[in-house]
């Protein structure tokens, strides 16, 4: 009995593992009001302003936000609504435009894994996987302690995606109110926002190399062969940075 | 089966998760699936991004020269410029995305200033 009651027995005492964690979570929450994301938030603005234009109410537009939210796949998306593509030719090109998310978390999963970390956290958190979130965990997560990662990734997935859905659903609603030249200058952060960022993010020169023929043959074959611009840019381009890659290889072993 | 062809307020929705969701979650779950099962110098992955990265880029280029809302009204050439000068700023002041994005911003709003 004497023993029983010094044990500690107030269930309303968070265990230390858990306060650690939570410490480790909103360490991630903070890494998030950061200048990176920021930028997103700004390009974010843009997207609001798209999603509108294309006809989305303020619930379609924010439950988009929160269920795929890579942007470049929203902006795919909104583009395929936009032009009266059908779900499965939509769903294709915005596969296509999301085949990097794979590689990325390929890379990520090592750097973020625990040592007992289940399976099922992993998936949950590959969600929150996007350029922002991925570039800012890459940087940070080596100087995190390894059982703590994926709590530190939590929260500064979650709270990246619970922002901008916020971000959005409040510019959805003013959108209409804002000057033209405000508006236009808005439009202009998401493809600057990715030009910048694309660019600092290619691993080898052939991603340099697909990113310069992508941005002209795109505009390109939207002229030529409208509904094949994206696929066939993707693969052209694609095809030719990857035999460059091979080529500059073979010059350097020879 | 377009985003407005059934007249019921699921369907968007329905649309939004098979088209959006489903579209990018299926890549994101295989890349845990695959984990550390491929390297990640193997020339598979190397064509993997480089497709990718043509294809998001061919998406900028669009969003550039054909794009929607108030930046339609903006002249093509002032476009180019803005994003050109955007990106030179960016190479050249120490590869800072912030520094690409007012650059570009600034030529926007003074082009638009100067031909009010």
């Amino acid at each position: 009995m004497l023993s029983a009651s010094s044990m500690p027995t107030d269930d309303a005492s968070p265990d230390p593992d858990f306060s650690i964690r939570r410490l480790w979570y909103l360490r991630g929450v903070r890494a998030a009001f950061s200048v990176p994301g920021l930028i997103l938030a700004s390009a974010f603005i843009g997207f609001a302003g798209l999603a509108k234009e294309a006809g989305l109410t303020l619930v379609q537009t924010v439950f988009m936000v929160g269920m795929v939210w890579a942007l470049p796949a929203k902006v795919v998306l909104v583009g395929a609504i936009l032009s009266g593509t059908s779900l499965p030719a939509a769903a294709f090109a915005v596969a296509l435009s999301s085949i990097r998310l794979a590689p990325m978390v390929v890379a990520l999963v090592p750097e973020m894994r625990g040592t007992r970390t289940p399976r099922w956290v992993l998936y949950f958190l590959s969600h929150f996987v996007a350029v922002t979130s991925w570039v800012l965990a890459m940087e940070r997560l080596r100087g995190i302690p390894r059982d703590l990662r994926t709590s530190y990734y939590a929260g500064l997935g979650s709270t990246l995606v619970l922002v901008n859905m916020v971000v959005v659903g409040v510019v959805y609603v003013l959108a209409d109110s804002l000057p033209p030249v405000v508006s236009a200058a808005l439009f202009l952060l998401t493809p600057m926002y990715f030009l910048t960022s694309l660019w600092g993010s290619a691993r080898e020169r052939a991603g340099h190399v697909a990113m310069a023929i992508g941005l002209v043959l795109g505009p390109l074959l939207h002229l030529v062969v409208p509904g094949f611009d994206l696929l066939g840019a993707g693969l052209i381009g694609g095809g030719i940075a990857f035999a460059f890659h091979l080529l500059s290889r073979r010059r350097v072993k020879s | 089966m377009t985003f407005d062809a059934l007249d019921t307020w699921w369907w968007p929705f329905l649309f939004i998760l098979v088209g959006g969701w489903l579209a990018t979650d299926a890549w994101r779950f295989l890349g845990v699936y695959l984990g550390d099962r491929i390297s990640d110098d193997s020339d598979l992955l190397v064509l993997v991004r480089a497709l990718a990265t043509a294809l998001v880029a061919a998406v900028i280029g669009n969003l550039i020269v054909f794009p929607s809302g108030a930046l339609a009204d903006t002249s093509l050439a002032l476009r180019l410029g803005a994003a050109a000068g955007g990106f030179l700023a960016y190479l050249c002041l120490g590869r800072k995305v912030l520094v690409g994005i007012v650059a570009a911003e600034v030529i926007l709003l003074l082009g638009l200033w100067l031909a009010s």
